[in-house]
């Protein structure tokens, strides 16, 4: 099972992203099964919120909190804690959003990248370097799940932002 | 069909849309909102032709639902928690109206302290209300229950109003895949509701009488007997179910490598698939574990659940919910069941998840060492034993 955990603060798209990932891995195949569901409780914006993703190819039964991720997704690195490593499995990674380095982590700057496409939020940016780092999914799946479950009129900017972010780490 | 990826809420809806009820009367409540809010909408763009009445409280929700049943609608409502509360005293006037309407509950904690996260002490504190009552796992049994439920509550040997729960969050806020099936399908496995029961001006007659000492308890008594009868009635729906659709469900319970099993956990609700993949792998450590998920608390599995206990050496009943000054309502009732049947084995009640808190395999696995170890008649996860049995 591949267990990704989605930081971000309330109104950043985590959660959306975490559904986007579940909704690619399954979009084209019976075989294939994905839990998404966020830290639960009332959304308030700004606040911390977590997010979840299990992938599998057989039926994700468990439900608890994940506690070793494969990939750790940061939309906002004030978020960015040392403590998390220990929450990563040993060839687990981190990606965070952010204009600096910080260590043991792969840092991008996904803010500006999403400035690039108008959008006022990095989710799909992150969602495309997780994408292009881990191909836990392909572009083409990643891009079937936002034309299904994304509003139609920013799906295009969503796409466009995605498969730049996806080319960003593949070069 | 159609496959999407859908959370418990949203596949719940989608399977109350394919039932087609007429009047669905609801008021919002946190884990239940988005149930009432995609119906809402699926009303406005014309995907479903029924009456949405927007109401003040909860009680009045179930009450609407009330009327439109005893006008001949199949109607719907929605609740969670201090919801299911306030509408109490409407749960008892649809049971004993005999109006089969179904009722979604985001199982949800009770205050105080205040918290608005998965438990399931909201609905068993309902159990003697007189309404059916299923536990979904997952979001592909909530939305085929959303559709057998009329099909079982409307029956004419069962009448009797009917509450899917659906754990609050894990399971409401969960997204995975769902098959949706066809519309055709879902009409021809459940027709238009017809009844008897209902104001009819070309054949008058009293409907939501008073009933004195000496005819109340016939009335009791039938009340009984038709939520009795829904055993028979949802096994005859599953297998129809599976026909048309093909997927099987095992009515009251399901039952996991329990044939040769020493240590059975009983559970309910979304936290059964954390506790089969435990008993795989305690398997594979020579402990033979094995699952009963209850998948109806009323009509209860008393056969079911005497027949899979009776061979092991201990059992746990793992419950979301907690009788306080006694033990966990489930715990109550299986037992009760092996005490009937003669059963005599060792027991032990867990209490977990109470207000959202998570329940870790590794909190299952210690379940399972402490029945095979002996321990306290009933457990607090996460605190320790707390026995009044002593």
């Amino acid at each position: 099972m591949i267990e990704v955990l989605w930081l971000g603060r309330g109104g950043q798209g985590a959660f959306t992203a975490a559904k986007l990932l579940g909704a690619a891995y399954t979009i084209d195949d019976d075989n294939r099964y994905a839990l998404a569901f966020p830290s639960f409780g009332p959304e308030r914006r700004g606040a911390p919120v977590r997010a979840f993703t299990k992938l599998d190819t057989k039926p994700v039964v468990d439900r608890s909190q994940t506690e070793k991720a494969d990939y750790i997704v940061i939309i906002d690195d004030t978020l960015y804690t040392p403590q998390l490593q220990g929450f990563l499995k040993p060839t687990g990674k981190i990606i965070v959003n952010s204009k600096n380095d910080i260590d043991g982590t792969i840092t991008f700057d996904a803010e500006s990248l999403a400035a690039e496409f108008r959008l006022p939020t990095a989710n799909s940016v992150m969602f495309g370097l997780l994408v292009g780092i881990s191909d836990v999914v392909t572009s083409n799946e990643a891009v079937e799940a936002i034309k299904g479950y994304m509003p139609a009129k920013i799906q295009e900017r969503n796409i466009n932002a995605l498969l730049k972010a996806v080319q960003e780490v593949a070069e | 069909m159609s496959r999407k990826f859908l959370s418990g809420n949203e596949a719940f809806a989608e399977g109350i849309r394919l039932a087609s009820p007429q009047v669905i009367s609801a008021y919002p409540i946190t884990p239940q909102t988005i149930v009432v809010e995609r119906l809402s909408e699926m009303v406005e763009d014309g995907s479903l032709k029924a009456e949405y009445v927007h109401v003040e409280s909860e009680h009045s929700a179930l009450s609407c639902a009330i009327g439109a049943s005893a006008a001949g609608a199949r109607a719907f409502t929605a609740t969670s928690s201090q919801g299911l509360l306030y509408m109490a005293e409407c749960l008892y006037y649809a049971a004993g109206g005999r109006f089969p309407i179904v009722m979604m509950n985001a199982d949800r904690s009770t205050a105080l302290p205040w918290n608005i996260y998965g438990d399931q002490r909201d609905s068993l504190s309902q159990l003697d209300s007189g309404w059916i009552q299923s536990y979904a796992e997952n979001a592909q049994e909530a939305l085929d229950l959303a559709l057998m439920s009329y099909k079982i509550a409307e029956d004419k040997r069962v009448q009797t109003p009917y509450m899917a729960n659906l754990d609050g969050f894990v399971l409401t806020h969960t997204y995975e895949t769902v098959d949706i099936p066809e519309r055709e399908q879902a009409d021809k496995f459940l027709p238009p509701y017809e009844t008897d029961n209902r104001i009819d001006f070309e054949n008058p007659k009293n409907m939501a009488f008073s009933a004195g000492p000496d005819t109340n308890y016939i009335f009791k008594y039938k009340e009984h007997k038709g939520i009795l009868a829904a055993a028979e009635v949802i096994s005859e729906t599953e297998n129809e179910f599976a026909e048309i659709f093909g997927r099987h469900y095992t009515g009251l319970t399901e039952n996991y490598r329990t044939e040769d099993a020493d240590y059975i956990i009983v559970t309910l609700g979304s936290i059964a698939g954390l506790c089969r993949e435990t008993a795989d792998k305690l398997r594979e450590n020579g402990v033979k574990a094995g699952v009963v998920r209850i998948r109806y608390m009323r009509p209860f599995p008393n056969k079911e659940i005497a027949d899979v206990l009776g061979n092991v050496r201990a059992y746990a009943v793992l419950e979301k919910d907690i009788s306080f000054g006694n033990e966990g309502t489930v715990f109550t009732n299986v037992n009760s069941a092996l005490k009937k049947a003669g059963v005599d084995v060792k027991g032990y009640n867990f209490i977990g998840g109470l207000g959202g808190r998570n329940i870790s395999a590794g909190d299952i696995e210690n379940i399972i060492t402490g029945i095979a170890n002996g321990t306290e008649n009933v457990n607090f996860i996460g605190i320790g034993g707390e026995d009044n049995g002593k």
